[in-house]
């Protein structure tokens, strides 16, 4: 609906999704032609219940999850039709943060986040854990923008939650990417430790120009952080619109009946 | 979802069918446990009359002979020893073999397979026939003892192994796929570091059950404490037989401890 309004806008897309589809192979839609893009600099948000959808656009983007039609473009290339190594370097532009965290719980908040920059380090001394200089610099300075400076030799299982997750946006930071993409970030978290995770992907995008796509069940908190939001409904895109221009009517069709209590 | 419900049990006339059949097969089951026992001649009465043979024989063991222990203590390193390059060896190439066969992460299907045939070749094998054939092949000794533990232990370590590989968090893995990183950095860091404690635990064991398993292949001349035993039983050496065996159960307890201690630290 407001699809057409962004058209005339003259801004660089960074990510530009065109009707992306999957059909699991016993029928079932997970997702009918979702298009969309996001500019650099911007929070958009994805809203809807749970099993809508959210998580499985969010995994066909970065092909953790293979879509069955339609086509994701990245700073203008195609990422849907790559294959092993120039796949992983689309992946590399692409932060992805995880509900579940998904650190290495055996090793260092540091050496987490040196795995954000394994694409460029050579394969074998990588994987023996020989990082130079250089690079454990880089990974402190991205454990030091999420205020975990001196939790790098910490073993990652043993922060808390939230700090957990602040070192999973810290390894995609150390990846360089253009965009990130947080798929229910804050939804294992605590009140207070959510906020400080989301006000840290905020500042990501709005003072440090990343694209931040974000995937949230929570309207309220959609409601506070967004500068956009989509809505998925059963697999469908059913809103796209800056935040002030939303009201309550259009809410309820992402949500259904249940609008009201998720508005609550 | 919006579509129907997928149909209940069926019920009806082929209930009473199964009943009949599950009761047929019970009485199956119970005719060939009883012809079994027959089969095996087992009976209590014969035990009962071998009993004060055995306890003849277990009083003629007594007391252990002291002047053997050099050589026993000999043998019995020769045993731990066996135990510890067999299952080294065995650990060394049951590693890749489970990356392989594990169905999370294989890399092919023909791989997997392959893998996968290995560890069940060698896991439907006794190790008594591994041995019997390595003595045949290279001689009497703890040589063919220690291939037919490394081999034999491939069939279980392997498996086990595999389902380590297949029980680990899957995150940790789409976590390093997501930051582009190669096949080999997603296996050293999503895979290695949750299934290194496991694959630890696995191989301790492994080395306790090596530790017993050795004894018997000495038996077949495969060297160690079992050979020794095997000679001494066939000279009716009955007080160095018990000096073999009060050192086998020593062992057995401080390998017991040892990998015990060992798996607790990791922990």
């Amino acid at each position: 609906m407001l699809k057409s309004e962004r058209k005339g806008e003259s801004v660089t897309e960074l990510l530009e999704v065109q009707k992306l589809s999957k059909v699991y192979p016993n029928g079932t839609r997970a997702l009918s032609e979702v298009s969309f893009s996001v500019t650099p600099g911007e929070f958009a948000v994805i809203v809807g219940r749970s099993g809508a959808g959210k998580s499985t656009l969010m995994r066909c983007i970065n092909r953790l999850a293979e879509s069955t039609s339609g086509e994701v473009l990245l700073e203008g290339g195609s990422v849907t039709g790559l294959s092993n190594n120039d796949l992983r370097r689309a992946r590399k532009k692409m932060g992805f943060v995880f509900q579940q965290f998904n650190l290495v719980k055996r090793i260092s908040a540091l050496q987490n986040v040196l795995c954000g920059r394994m694409v460029d380090m050579p394969v074998l001394t990588s994987c023996f854990r020989r990082f130079s200089k250089q690079e454990r610099q880089v990974a402190l300075e991205c454990l030091e923008r999420v205020g975990l400076g001196d939790k790098a030799a910490q073993r990652a299982d043993t922060l808390s939650g939230g700090q957990q997750q602040r070192v999973a946006i810290a390894r995609a930071l150390a990846q360089r990417p253009s965009m990130i993409l947080a798929d229910e970030p804050v939804a294992s978290l605590d009140p207070e430790s959510a906020k400080v995770v989301m006000d840290t992907l905020r500042s990501l995008a709005n003072e440090e120009g990343y694209a931040v796509l974000c995937n949230l069940h929570q309207v309220n908190l959609a409601d506070r952080y967004a500068d956009r939001i989509l809505g998925i409904r059963e697999g469908e895109l059913v809103l796209d619109g800056k935040k002030g221009d939303l009201g309550s009517a259009e809410i309820e069709s992402v949500y259904g009946a249940e609008a009201q209590e998720a508005l609550r | 979802m919006s579509s129907k419900s997928p149909g209940l049990p069926k019920t009806g006339g082929s209930g009473s069918l199964r009943r009949a059949l599950k009761f047929l097969g019970l009485v199956l089951i119970g005719a060939f446990l009883v012809q079994s026992m027959l089969a095996v001649q087992f009976s209590p009465v014969v035990f009962a009359q071998g009993l004060p043979d055995l306890v003849n024989l277990v009083g003629r063991m007594f007391p252990p002979s002291l002047e053997v222990v050099p050589d026993v203590a000999l043998a019995s390193l020769e045993t731990l020893q066996m135990a510890v390059v067999g299952t080294i060896i065995a650990a060394l190439l049951s590693v890749p073999l489970a990356f392989l066969a594990a169905q999370n992460i294989a890399p092919s299907a023909i791989l997997y397979h392959v893998s996968r045939s290995i560890i069940i070749f060698t896991r439907a094998i006794p190790d008594l026939i591994f041995a019997l054939i390595f003595v045949a092949a290279v001689g009497l000794g703890p040589f063919p003892g220690t291939l037919a533990l490394a081999i034999s232990s491939i069939g279980m370590l392997g498996k086990l192994y595999a389902e380590a590989i297949e029980e680990i968090d899957f995150g940790q893995v789409e976590a390093l796929r997501s930051t582009g990183s190669h096949p080999l950095q997603t296996l050293a860091f999503g895979v290695v570091p949750q299934v290194t404690p496991a694959i630890i635990g696995m191989t301790l064991y492994r080395w306790d059950i090596n530790i017993r398993n050795s004894v018997v292949l000495g038996l077949v001349g495969a060297g160690g404490i079992g050979f020794q035993l095997l000679t001494s039983m066939r000279l009716f050496q009955y007080p160095e037989v018990l000096t073999i065996i009060i050192f086998v159960f020593v062992i057995i307890l401080a390998v017991e401890r040892v990998s015990s201690s060992i798996r607790e630290r990791l922990i």
